[in-house]
């Protein structure tokens, strides 16, 4: 009994843990796709900003230097995105496509030239990481049952970024659905010729959410290499920033369904990796594949007819003209 | 007092003068109507009043002072407002956030839906503009959605509200009642500005007219002054017939029979619902009703585009059942020719050359093919001949579909279907987005062809077109035949209610009674 509630708060521990920044990454999708731009490019993101802030974080010795840097990076890749979908009315998947492929080649050929360690960048410090928060009365309460394994494991004992992440769900949803910004994020991936007809600028605003994606992102990432990990490893964000998407698709472009979509398949990964060589009882060993390919059937599964129809936001994905 | 003055407004796209020097007046409380056929700049002369577009040179004054409009927001702020003829809304929001939309009053939306709501009492109040303010704005009929568009207008303080094309999308219901609108509006000194095409409407409700031809205000009446007539002939610049100039039918026996076809879609829902009727040689029937009430699924299974669930069509002796379906090919080949509602999605391929639109469908004819090419040269002929024949402009077969007007689209499509002398002829929608001297030229074909013995159905949601081309009218509702009328009894209030399905015969019977009825309990109250 008691090993098995262990392993239950362990597994939640780490569900938590890995659905952090896809919680992160999927909220900045919602900004870009509620406001009409689709962003293929939140894995690319991530990785840059998972570089950037390794790389900072290294030099500097700061992990807030490498949020800083992460981030900038991040919305900086978002702007680009912007000028090339919103400015100059490119195709938004393209665009986002060429922003992956461009950081995943960046941030190794960068890594090597200043580094010399195989693209990877040097381990960081403690000091130069976001370490574990531990939360009052965490240690006193260790052993109590039940309540104190909760406390201790699950509420306490993230670093600042996790938490980030979590309070990022309610103010997202605070923010689409209560204030003006939100209405007019909302309104503008459904139909731009009405925002631009109440003499609101389809660029702007596009451009803001933008900002709001790349930022979310660049914090997305440098979760990924200063809090889970101790530094940046080649490709690293390994199809997060596309799990992220779908996610936040299997949401339906709502910030609280979005994070319990996070939730599940952060579960499903934190069991693959309990799993991961255990022998079950009938089935024998789970081929480790099939696990990690989990959360992408489910997608598929759950798109293709179980949580009902996905509509997107109706003009996301096509570029705004005013008519002639 | 002038409202609104425009003092010598040029406005060129490229090597296109859009606006070439227009001067406008309108007094304050009243509606003006500026009317112009397509492309002849009304659009875009309110488009530059609305902010969309800066002119090139020339002043807009609003209440007597210059003013600058550098975009949506600062007309909006200098008192214009402005109902597209596509609606601006965002079907997901509810009424009240669409009008909030753009002006919103702070940071937080809370106060702003509570004063929202308000003003839109209170504008309920003194226009009786009356909407249901927390339903979605995409699941409110037409009528409605067009007075959330009035509302948003009326909310940020319009003194001038632009009406573009209000008409196309409603019933002469729906139309009489916007004119009330309009009316109560101008009673409370809104100027209201009213384009459109349609002659009746400026004569109906406007107090002044201004008229654009190619880019210019060619002329300015008061309304009472002028005549349907003389605008007509102002808009296209030579004398236009608006009757339809033809001798009584003589129609002969039925070249197309329907019998309780029904077309029901993958959802099970019955789109088309137990027609019957039959089209004789040297007939024009037509075919009125609210777009989406099954007229499309009527052409569509006439012309063997969907396969009949039910019942029989039968051609020329040839019958066409759910059984023993054709497709659209050899229906073609049973003589019946068809001209599309939606010339764009199905009419031609605007990306193709007019030559190869003017094929489409009879393109595996050996008069084009070679052995293993097509003969460019005969397709090429073929179309230079039809372009004389229908007066295309310009007569230019390697030009691409896209680049004619609307009503030299058109043509194209008439004269591929018409040039084979079909028997039974379906057109949809024959003259939407068609400039009047193109409707002239397309109606006269019509009943050419009807008096050279083909039998033509015609559906169309214009019903000065359906009552002026028919010999009879069938009326649908809902996937149903709802009334037949002999065109010579028809007039528009009957036909608009049969369109409601409001039985006029029995509402006119039944109803001097209740009405009274109705006027007494009102009283009392």
């Amino acid at each position: 009994m008691d090993e098995f509630f262990i392993l239950v708060v362990s597994t939640l521990d780490a569900t938590i843990r890995v659905a952090a920044p896809l919680v992160l990454a999927a909220l900045a999708g919602l900004y870009a796709e509620r406001s009409g731009v689709i962003d293929i490019g939140l894995e690319g993101k991530m990785l840059a900003a998972a570089f950037a802030a390794a790389a900072a974080s290294f030099v500097m010795d700061s992990a807030w230097a490498g949020l800083l840097a992460g981030v900038s990076i991040s919305v900086i890749l978002a702007l680009i995105h912007g000028f090339a979908c919103i400015t100059h009315k490119g195709n938004q998947v393209v665009s986002g496509v060429a922003i992956n492929i461009l950081v995943a080649g960046l941030t190794v050929t960068l890594g090597i030239a200043w580094f010399a360690q195989g693209g990877q960048t040097p381990s960081l410090t403690n000091d130069a990481r976001f370490s574990p928060l531990i939360w009052p009365g965490a240690q006193a309460v260790k052993d109590v049952p039940f309540i104190g394994g909760l406390y201790t494991e699950i509420i306490s004992g993230h670093n600042l970024l996790a938490y980030v992440a979590y309070l990022a769900v309610p103010l997202t949803w605070w923010v689409v659905y209560r204030t003006r910004f939100g209405l007019r994020l909302r309104a503008v991936g459904e139909n731009p010729a009405a925002v631009d007809t109440a003499g609101i600028s389809v660029t702007a605003l596009r451009y803001q959410a933008m900002i709001c994606c790349g930022f979310l992102c660049g914090i997305a990432g440098t979760y990924l290499s200063t809090a889970q990990n101790a530094g940046f490893v080649k490709n690293m964000t390994a199809g997060q920033g596309f799990i992220a998407l779908a996610a936040m698709i299997f949401g339906k472009w709502k910030p609280v369904p979005a994070m319990m979509a996070c939730l599940l398949f952060g579960f499903l990964d934190a069991v693959a990796n309990r799993i991961q060589g255990v022998s079950m009882p009938l089935v024998g060993e789970i081929p480790v594949q099939l696990i990690q390919a989990l959360p992408y059937i489910l997608t598929v599964i759950l798109l293709a007819g179980f949580i009902g129809k996905a509509v997107a936001p109706k003009a996301s994905g096509i570029p705004y003209v005013k008519e002639r | 007092m002038i409202a609104i003055e425009l003092r010598g407004i040029n406005k060129s796209f490229g090597p296109v003068h859009a606006n070439k020097n227009v001067a406008l007046n309108i007094e304050r409380g009243t509606i003006h109507g500026i009317i112009g056929e397509n492309g002849a700049g009304k659009s875009t002369l309110m488009s530059i009043l609305y902010g969309f577009y800066q002119a090139d040179s020339g002043d807009i004054l609003i209440n007597g002072e210059i003013t600058k409009i550098h975009g949506s927001d600062e007309a909006i702020a200098a008192g214009i407002g402005m109902v597209h003829q596509h609606f601006m809304l965002v079907d997901p929001f509810t009424v009240v956030e669409n009008v909030m939309l753009g002006a919103e009053g702070g940071a937080l939306l809370d106060k702003g839906i509570d004063k929202t709501r308000e003003e839109l009492e209170r504008l309920k109040r003194e226009y009786g503009l009356k909407v249901p303010v927390d339903a979605l704005a995409g699941e409110l009929p037409v009528g409605l959605q067009q007075r959330v568009e009035i509302l948003k207008a009326l909310y940020r303080g319009a003194q001038i509200l632009i009406l573009d094309e209000p008409t196309g999308v409603l019933t002469p219901q729906e139309t009489d009642q916007l004119f009330r609108i309009l009316n109560a509006l101008k009673e409370q000194g809104v100027t209201v500005i009213l384009i459109t095409h349609k002659l009746q409407e400026i004569m109906a409700v406007t107090d002044g007219v201004s008229v654009m031809r190619g880019g210019e205000m060619v002329a300015h009446r008061k309304t009472r002054e002028t005549s349907k007539e003389e605008l007509a002939e102002l808009m296209v610049g030579r004398k236009v017939l608006l009757k339809v100039d033809k001798e009584e039918a003589q129609p002969k026996d039925a070249a197309l029979t329907v019998e309780n076809l029904s077309v029901i879609s993958a959802d099970g829902v019955a789109r088309l619902d137990n027609v019957s009727f039959s089209v004789r040689r040297g007939e024009i029937v037509g075919v009125a009703g609210v777009s989406g009430n099954g007229q499309s699924e009527l052409l569509a299974a006439l012309s063997g585009i969907v396969k009949p669930s039910k019942g029989s069509i039968s051609i020329n002796g040839t019958t066409v059942t759910a059984e023993a379906p054709l497709d659209a090919a050899a229906f073609r080949d049973l003589g019946v020719g068809h001209v599309p509602e939606d010339r764009h999605r199905m009419g031609l391929v605007t990306a193709f050359t007019a030559d190869e639109s003017a094929i489409l469908g009879y393109h595996r004819d050996e008069t084009f093919n070679g052995p293993i090419l097509m003969k460019r040269a005969a397709i090429t002929e073929d179309c230079a001949q039809k372009m004389a024949d229908f007066d295309v402009r310009p007569p230019t077969p390697g030009l691409k579909s896209a680049n004619f007007s609307g009503g030299n689209q058109q043509k194209i499509v008439l004269a591929r279907e018409m040039a084979r002398k079909p028997k039974v002829l379906l057109v949809g929608q024959p003259t939407r987005g068609v400039d009047i001297g193109a409707i002239e030229y397309i109606h006269k074909n019509l009943v050419a062809m009807r008096d050279a013995g083909a039998a033509v159905l015609l559906v169309s949601v214009e019903l000065e077109e359906i009552m002026s081309l028919s010999d009879r009218i069938l009326v649908m509702f809902e996937g149903r035949i709802v009334g037949e009328v002999d065109a010579k009894d028809a007039n528009e209030r009957m036909l608009g209610l049969m369109m409601a399905n409001a039985n006029p015969e029995t509402e006119s019977a039944a109803s001097q009674e209740p009405i009274e009825e109705e006027r007494n309990l009102g009283a009392e109250a």
